[in-house]
C-alpha cells in the first residue's frame, strides 16, 4: 500500500500543476478514426500542440446530422472537421460551415485544384481500388472486367454496401472509358446498365460496411477480390501482409477540413488548417500512411519507396478517376434508393 | 394507510360521514400514489412523447420551398403541369431567390427539391450563384435556359409547384412505395424507386423468425431452469445473464471471429468430416439471425422462467395420475399456464428485434438491412430527416398496429403487465 502513496502524490501533484493549463487553448479536431486518424496525430496535433495549443481529437463516422444539430441549435463544440467531398459541398451550400479565407491558409496555386472550394480545403486524397492477396492469388486480375469475371477468376468479390463507386466499377467493367464514365451514368440507360453489370456479380458480392473489413476480408480469404480504400491495404501491409492494390481504374478523392458555422476559435482554427497545410507537414503525414498531399510542393520531400504507394503519384493516377462530386450531390440520393431496391429483388 | 381511516371512525358519526372519510382518505392515497408516478410520467413525456411528436410533425412538414419561393407558386398557380411555365414563373423565381435571406436557405431549397428530382440541387445552385439577373421576365427565361436547359423541363417545375404548401403526405408516401403524379392523383413509384414496402416486409420477416427461434431454443432452457432446485438455478441463471450484460458490440465482433470461413464453426465442422467447404455463415441473412437470436434470448427466458416458476407442478402430476400421456399432458396442461410468459417473451423479443440496427449492418449483405438501417442512412448521410421521420413514423405505426391485433388475440390477459 505504502508504495502506491508515492504515484498517488505524483499524480495529484501532476494535476496541480496541470491545473494552469485550463487557460490553455484548445481545438477539438474531428477525424474518421483508425489508422487515418494516428497519422494526423503524429503529422498535424502532435506538431501543433507544441505552439501551445491543445489538441482534443475526437472520432466520428462522418454524420453530417450531428454537424446540422450543433449548427441548428448553435451549440458547436467542434472547431475543425474531416468530411468527405460530397458533405463539404453540400454542408456549404446549406450554410452548415464557415467561408474560408484562403489569404490566411496558403497559397492556392500550391494546391491540387480539386482542394480548393469555398468551405472546405483539401486535406489528402485517397482512392477506391481493387485488391487482392499477394499471397492466395497467383494469377492478378489485369482489369475490371476480371473483377466481374468470376469464371475467370473464381471466387467471392467485397464490395462496399451502396451504390457508390460500384456504379462506376460496374461501367468500367463493361467497358465504358474512364473519362465517359459519369456521362454514362447519368443517363438512364447509363443506370440501368450499371446496375445491370451488378446483378451478374450479385450472388458472388459480399458487402462491407465498414472500411477494415475489407482488407479482413482477402486476409481471412473470404474473398479473392475486393474494392478497398488504399489506405486500408497500406495499414495491413505495415502489419506483414502481403496485399496487393490494381491501380488503373481507382476512384480518387479527397477529404476536406471544414470549419463548422459558428465553431469556437475560428482564428485558431484556420491557423491549425494553415499549419496542416504546409508541405512538410503533409510529407510526415504522407509516409505514416499511403494517402497522397493536397499540397503539391509536399511530394518532394517524399521519396520514392513513400510515392509508389500513393494515389497521386503519377504512375498511378495515370489510368484513374477523379470522384465526381456534383454527380453524386444530384443523384446521390436517388441512386442510393435505387440501389436498395435493387438488393431486395 | 388505515391509520387516518381508523381516526375518521369515530363512535357515534353519521354512516354517511363514515362514507365520506373513506372515499377522502381513497383519495389522498390516490393522489399520493400519483404524486409518486409524477417524476417518471413528466420523464416519459419529455423523454417519449414529446420526441414522437416532434418526429410524427417533422414527417409531415414541409416548409423549404413554401418559405422560399412565395411569388413562384403564386406565379405557377393555373400552370397546366406539363409544358414549360410561363416567363412570369422564371422571372417570380429568381425574384424569390434574391430575396433570400442567405445563402443557406438556397441550400435547403435545393436540397429539398433534390429529394424531389434528382438533380435540382445544381440547378437551383447554379441559379443562385449566378444572380442578380436583370431584364424583363422574357430575358431572365432566356438566360436561365441558356445557362442550363434543363430548366425548360416540367417535373422541376411540378416539383416547385407541388410543394408550395407547408404540409406534406410525400415522405410518408414514398415510405409505402406510393407518391403523387402531377395531378395529386396517388399511385406507386416506378420500379426500380420500390423499396422500403420489401424493406418493411423484410423488417418483421427476420424479427418473426428471430422470435421463433429465440422460443424454441428458450423454452426448454426455462423449463429446465424451473424444475431445478434454486441453488443451481441461479449458477445457470448466470450463464443467461452473463452475454447479456456485454456490449452488443463486443458479441458481434466475437461471432465475426466464429463464424468466418476460416473460423472456430466452419473449421470445426471440417475437421469433423460433416462439411467439405466452408459454409457461408457470416454477412448474409444466416449471420444476422444468429447473431440477434443471440443477442435476444435472455429476454426470452427471463418472461418464461418467471411465470414458469409459478406453475404448480402438482398440475401435470394429477393429469398423468388421471391416465393422460405425459407428452399430451405437457401440452394440454402445461404448456397453456405459460401462455404469459410466451407472450411476454415472444413480444418482448419481436419488438427489440423490429428496431435492430448494428448487427444486420456489421454481420448482413446489402439485402439483410433492417428497415432502421435505412432511417440512420437518411438521418446521418443524406440528412433527409423528412424521409428519416417518415419511416420511424411507419415502423412505429405498423409495431403499434401489431400490437393492436396481439393484444386482441390474446385478449388483453397475455398483455406484458
Amino acid at each position: 500500500m505504502k508504495k502506491s502513496l508515492i504515484p498517488c502524490a505524483a499524480a495529484a501533484l501532476a494535476a496541480c500543476l496541470a491545473l494552469p493549463s485550463f487557460a490553455q487553448q484548445q481545438l477539438t479536431i474531428v477525424n474518421f478514426g483508425g489508422a487515418n486518424a494516428n497519422a494526423q496525430k503524429k503529422a498535424y496535433y502532435e506538431p501543433f500542440e507544441k505552439t501551445g495549443v491543445k489538441v482534443v481529437p475526437v472520432e466520428y463516422n462522418g454524420e453530417q446530422a450531428k454537424i446540422k444539430a450543433m449548427v441548428e441549435t448553435k451549440k458547436v463544440t467542434w472547431d475543425v472537421v474531416e468530411v468527405e467531398s460530397p458533405d463539404a459541398v453540400r454542408g456549404c451550400d446549406e450554410g452548415l460551415f464557415e467561408k474560408l479565407d484562403y489569404s490566411k491558409l496558403v497559397d492556392k496555386a500550391d494546391l491540387v485544384p480539386a482542394a480548393v472550394t469555398e468551405c472546405g480545403v483539401g486535406v489528402f486524397v485517397w482512392s477506391t481500388v481493387m485488391a487482392y492477396n499477394g499471397d492466395k492469388l497467383k494469377s492478378a486480375p489485369t482489369s475490371w472486367a476480371d473483377f466481374f469475371d468470376t469464371k475467370k477468376i473464381p471466387g467471392k468479390r467485397g464490395m462496399r454496401k451502396g451504390a457508390r463507386y460500384n456504379l462506376e466499377f460496374a461501367l468500367l467493367a463493361d467497358g465504358v472509358k474512364p473519362a465517359d464514365v459519369y456521362k454514362v451514368l447519368a443517363t438512364k440507360e447509363g443506370a440501368d446498365r450499371a446496375f445491370k453489370k451488378l446483378t451478374e456479380l450479385k450472388p458472388s458480392i459480399q458487402w462491407w460496411e465498414a472500411g477494415a473489413q475489407a482488407p479482413q476480408f482477402l486476409v481471412a480469404g473470404d474473398v479473392v477480390l475486393t474494392t478497398v480504400f488504399n489506405g486500408r491495404i497500406d495499414a495491413a501491409n505495415r502489419e506483414g501482409r502481403n496485399l496487393k492494390i490494381y491501380w488503373p481504374g481507382g476512384i480518387y478523392d479527397l477529404d476536406y477540413w471544414v470549419i463548422p458555422k459558428g465553431a469556437p476559435n475560428k482564428e485558431l482554427s484556420q491557423k491549425f488548417i494553415a499549419f496542416g497545410l504546409q508541405p512538410a507537414n503533409q510529407a510526415v503525414y504522407a509516409q505514416n500512411i499511403a494517402y497522397g498531399p493536397t499540397n503539391s510542393k509536399a511530394l518532394a520531400k517524399l521519396d520514392k519507396k513513400v510515392l509508389d504507394d500513393l494515389p497521386t503519384s503519377a504512375a498511378n493516377a495515370k489510368e484513374a478517376l477523379q470522384f465526381n462530386v456534383s454527380f453524386w450531390a444530384d443523384q446521390g440520393e436517388a441512386l442510393e434508393k435505387r440501389f436498395a431496391a435493387w438488393a431486395t429483388q | 394507510m388505515a391509520e387516518p381511516i381508523r381516526a375518521a371512525i369515530a363512535p357515534g358519526e353519521e354512516p354517511g360521514a363514515l362514507r365520506k372519510a373513506l372515499s377522502r382518505a381513497e383519495a389522498r392515497r390516490q393522489w399520493r400514489a400519483f404524486g409518486l408516478t409524477l417524476p417518471l410520467l413528466v420523464f416519459l413525456l419529455l423523454t417519449l412523447l414529446v420526441p414522437i411528436v416532434a418526429l410524427l410533425q417533422r414527417a409531415v412538414e414541409n416548409p423549404e420551398v413554401a418559405n422560399a419561393l412565395p411569388q413562384t407558386i403564386r406565379a405557377l398557380d393555373g400552370w397546366n403541369g406539363h409544358d414549360a411555365p410561363s416567363a412570369a414563373a422564371y422571372g417570380a423565381l429568381v425574384k424569390d431567390l434574391a430575396h433570400l435571406p442567405d445563402s443557406a436557405d438556397a441550400g435547403q431549397l435545393a436540397r429539398r427539391l433534390n429529394t424531389e428530382v434528382a438533380g435540382a440541387r445544381s440547378l437551383v445552385m447554379g441559379a443562385y450563384r449566378a444572380l442578380p439577373f436583370e431584364g424583363s421576365d422574357a430575358d431572365i427565361q432566356a438566360r436561365l435556359l441558356q445557362a442550363d436547359p434543363r430548366w425548360g423541363e416540367a417535373p422541376f417545375w411540378q416539383a416547385i409547384a407541388k410543394n408550395g404548401s407547408r404540409w406534406t403526405p410525400d415522405y410518408l408516401l414514398a415510405s409505402l412505395d406510393l407518391k403523387r403524379d402531377t395531378d395529386g392523383a396517388i399511385e406507386r413509384m416506378p420500379e426500380e424507386q420500390r423499396a422500403f414496402g420489401a424493406i418493411l416486409l423484410r423488417t418483421f420477416h427476420i424479427s418473426l423468425v428471430v422470435t421463433i427461434c429465440c422460443l424454441l431454443l428458450g423454452y426448454p432452457l426455462a423449463w429446465w431452469l424451473a424444475s431445478l432446485p434454486e441453488r443451481s438455478a441461479n449458477v445457470l441463471m448466470i450463464l443467461v445473464l452473463v452475454p447479456f450484460w456485454t456490449s452488443i458490440l463486443v458479441r458481434v465482433a466475437a461471432w465475426i471471429v466464429l463464424l468466418q470461413s476460416e473460423g472456430l464453426v466452419n473449421s470445426g465442422l471440417m475437421g469433423l468430416g460433416l462439411i467439405h467447404e466452408p459454409l457461408p455463415l457470416l454477412f448474409n441473412r444466416t449471420g444476422v439471425v444468429i447473431a440477434m437470436v443471440h443477442i435476444l434470448l435472455p429476454f426470452m427466458i427471463l418472461p418464461l422462467y418467471s411465470v414458469m416458476k409459478n406453475v404448480p407442478p402438482t398440475y401435470l402430476r394429477a393429469a398423468v395420475s388421471l391416465g393422460s400421456a405425459p407428452l399430451a399432458a405437457f401440452f394440454r396442461v402445461y404448456v397453456p399456464q405459460t401462455y404469459p410468459g410466451i407472450g411476454a417473451g415472444a413480444l418482448l423479443v419481436f419488438i427489440l428485434s423490429i428496431g435492430y440496427y448494428v448487427t444486420p449492418a456489421l454481420l448482413g449483405g446489402a439485402d439483410d438491412q433492417m428497415l432502421s438501417y435505412y432511417i440512420a442512412r437518411y438521418t446521418n448521410v443524406e440528412v433527409n430527416w423528412g424521409m428519416a421521420c417518415a419511416l420511424g413514423a411507419i415502423l412505429l405505426g405498423a409495431t403499434l398496429i401489431l400490437y393492436g391485433v396481439y393484444r386482441r388475440m390474446g385478449k388483453a390477459e397475455l398483455s406484458l403487465g
